[in-house]
């Protein structure tokens, strides 16, 4: 019989440097291809055997055929074990787990306006390059990310590379210090949402970032014109099953591993604050 | 229904068959389930220290196993089909709290643990005569006096009445036929009567749930009273741990030496790491913990379970907390109405 707690095991076979503490790891099944399919905003249960197992998110897009990525900050006692591992190590993965991104409803035909901070970023990139990959379903895009540095903007090369030569891209970077070598934007993210003078007409807005950056973007995206129910996020708590019966990450009545990660800020109204 | 009037013979013959699990008491004079072997002697207690919750859901089980060679890993499944087994004895409360341990485990996507164990045990309850002072299993409709599970007995004067509720129950019950013989309800009925008179004198006979339920969540949650409920909360844990209905988990790794072990064990909401994370933790204080327990129990369960509570009112955590805190006044406080 199916047991979802039990995991498959993936080799990582490429790891990339994305910024001084977040690392990008790409998974393989052992015989290639992806371990499963997923959809933009879900996310895995990664482990370590004998180290421990988090809920990550899968910053690649289910457009990717042939692997899937993981951005991760290097912050605890698995995340420090797998910046410090070489390519080719096994790790196990099991998913994928949460309500994704409504990528063929909601947001379908809308324009779309990401705003990212830091490694915030990791699982707005998945619906990101959905929409790159289907670039015929929806409008304009507008892509707000800060950081602390340009050191700290994750995919940085994607982003100047790829996402800027996408017609109809509009990529808004900041930093939040002056910076030799950097001649963008300088500013907190929620501010330059004020600046941008965004329209919400027939557009969503998808926030993901530190719980204090979602705090200040909401009320700028609100006085752009953006209603609640056209504004989602995705949330983090602690984890163990990813399936709603270990406890420990709901919210109120709803469990984030499998009513969330994605939430429509009305949804969020009516939970009890404590996140 | 059936009439038994030689319990051990009945222990025997089904022992003869499968492992047979009933309460007997310890040398500190606590009931608790053991395994029947011959002289086991039955526990005349109300009922066990701890929950029936460990038959279905134990306290520590190992889920898988990991080889690791280099840079490879082996993810070994080491389930195993669960023998048969009978459970004897238990009481209406701890019987309604499988169903709400069902609807967690049991729910897509099942917990195979969980779900293999179910199908392999056969639950023989027993109503209750002589309920204890901290019972309030009909706060949430139990009738003690009637119990589900797969078969139910009476104790009765001469012996006891036995009723298959289930498939598993009239196998069961096939197995030892030439030690029943047939009987009808009217000395049950006399017994449930007798029940039902020392019932409406139990100090709880009228907590009722009003005041708690579906739908309370913005009414509740934010209620001042939760400062003073939880003020002197240890955050020990054992109401958690006594609960039958506490079914939260954590899952570890341990190294054996021979490879990685999974195992799953019980958590508790009431342990300050329980949402820890490595940015931060929504529940900073005893507050928090001790609201999410009870809010869990009377409204979130609900609110997802049409309506049933997370309690089945066994006392146990009554009797067992340290600073006699526990959800009878936690539901007395609430339902006095607060602040709106």
């Amino acid at each position: 019989m199916e047991e979802t707690l039990i995991p498959y095991a993936g080799i990582v076979t490429k790891i990339t440097e994305q910024t001084p503490d977040v690392k990008t790891f790409r998974v393989e099944a052992p015989n290639g291809g992806k371990l499963f399919e997923h959809e933009p905003g879900q996310c895995a249960m990664l482990s370590v055997p004998g180290i421990s197992e988090a809920m990550i998110s899968i910053t690649s897009s289910p457009t990717n055929k042939d692997f899937m990525e993981f951005s991760i900050k290097k912050c605890g006692c698995l995340t420090d074990w797998l910046h410090a591992m070489d390519e080719g190590q096994m790790i196990t993965v099991r998913g994928p787990y949460g309500r994704p991104f409504p990528v063929d409803d909601a947001l379908a035909g809308k324009n779309l306006v990401f705003v990212a901070g830091g490694i915030g970023l990791a699982p707005l990139r998945s619906v990101i390059n959905y929409v790159r990959d289907n670039r015929d379903k929806y409008g304009r895009v507008d892509i707000i990310y800060g950081s602390r540095s340009k050191e700290d903007l994750v995919g940085y090369d994607e982003i100047v590379s790829e996402w800027m030569n996408t017609p109809d891209f509009h990529v808004h970077l900041t930093i939040d210090r002056e910076q030799e070598g950097w001649d963008g934007h300088v500013g907190f993210v929620p501010n330059y949402i004020a600046e941008l003078n965004l329209s919400a007409v027939n557009t969503c807005a998808l926030v993901c970032g530190p719980p204090i950056m979602i705090k200040f973007s909401l009320p700028n995206l609100t006085n752009a014109g953006f209603d609640k129910t056209q504004i989602f996020t995705t949330m983090e708590l602690r984890m163990k099953c990813g399936i709603g019966k270990c406890g420990r990450c709901n919210i109120g009545n709803k469990y984030v591993c499998k009513d969330g990660p994605v939430f429509r800020f009305d949804e969020l109204d009516e939970l009890p604050d404590e996140y | 229904m059936k009439k038994l009037t030689n319990l051990n013979a009945f222990f025997a013959a089904i022992a003869a068959k499968q492992a047979l699990y009933l309460p007997v008491d310890n040398s500190v004079g606590k009931a608790e389930y053991k395994k029947w072997q011959d002289g086991t002697v039955y526990s005349s207690a109300l009922n066990t220290a701890r929950s029936a919750k460990d038959f279905f859901f134990p306290q520590t089980e190992n889920l898988m196993e990991f080889k690791m060679e280099g840079k490879k890993i082996d993810v070994i499944d080491t389930r195993e089909e669960c023998e048969d087994f009978v459970i004897f004895g238990v009481r209406a409360c701890d019987a309604a709290s499988f169903d709400i341990l069902d609807r967690v485990y049991l729910v897509d996507p099942v917990d195979s643990y969980y779900k293999n164990r179910r199908e392999h045990g056969t639950v023989v309850t027993l109503a209750c005569n002589r309920p204890a002072e901290t019972c309030f299993c009909g706060a949430f409709g139990i009738d003690a006096g009637n119990p589900l599970g797969d078969v139910t007995a009476w104790k009765v004067e001469d012996g006891y009445v036995l009723r298959a509720n289930t498939e598993k129950g009239e196998a069961l019950l096939a197995c030892v036929a030439d030690l029943l013989t047939d009987t009808d309800d009217a000395a049950v009925k006399k017994e449930q009567e007798k029940l039902r008179a020392i019932m409406a004198k139990l100090p709880l006979a009228n907590l009722t749930t009003d005041g708690v339920g579906e739908g309370l969540t913005k009414e509740l949650f934010d209620r001042p009273e939760w400062a003073a409920l939880s003020e002197s909360c240890i955050g020990c844990g054992t109401c958690t741990f006594v609960c039958p209905t506490c079914q939260c988990y954590d899952i570890r790794d341990f190294d054996t030496g021979h490879g990685i072990q999974r195992f799953r064990c019980w958590d508790s909401c009431m342990y300050s790491d329980f949402t820890k994370m490595a940015h931060g933790n929504p529940r900073v204080s005893q507050l928090e913990r001790f609201r999410q327990r009870f809010m869990h129990k009377l409204v979130y369960f609900p609110d997802n379970n049409d309506g049933i509570f997370g309690c089945v009112g066994c006392g146990r955590c009554l009797a067992s907390c340290p600073i006699s805190m526990n959800i009878v006044k936690v539901m007395k406080t609430l339902a006095k109405g607060g602040n709106q």
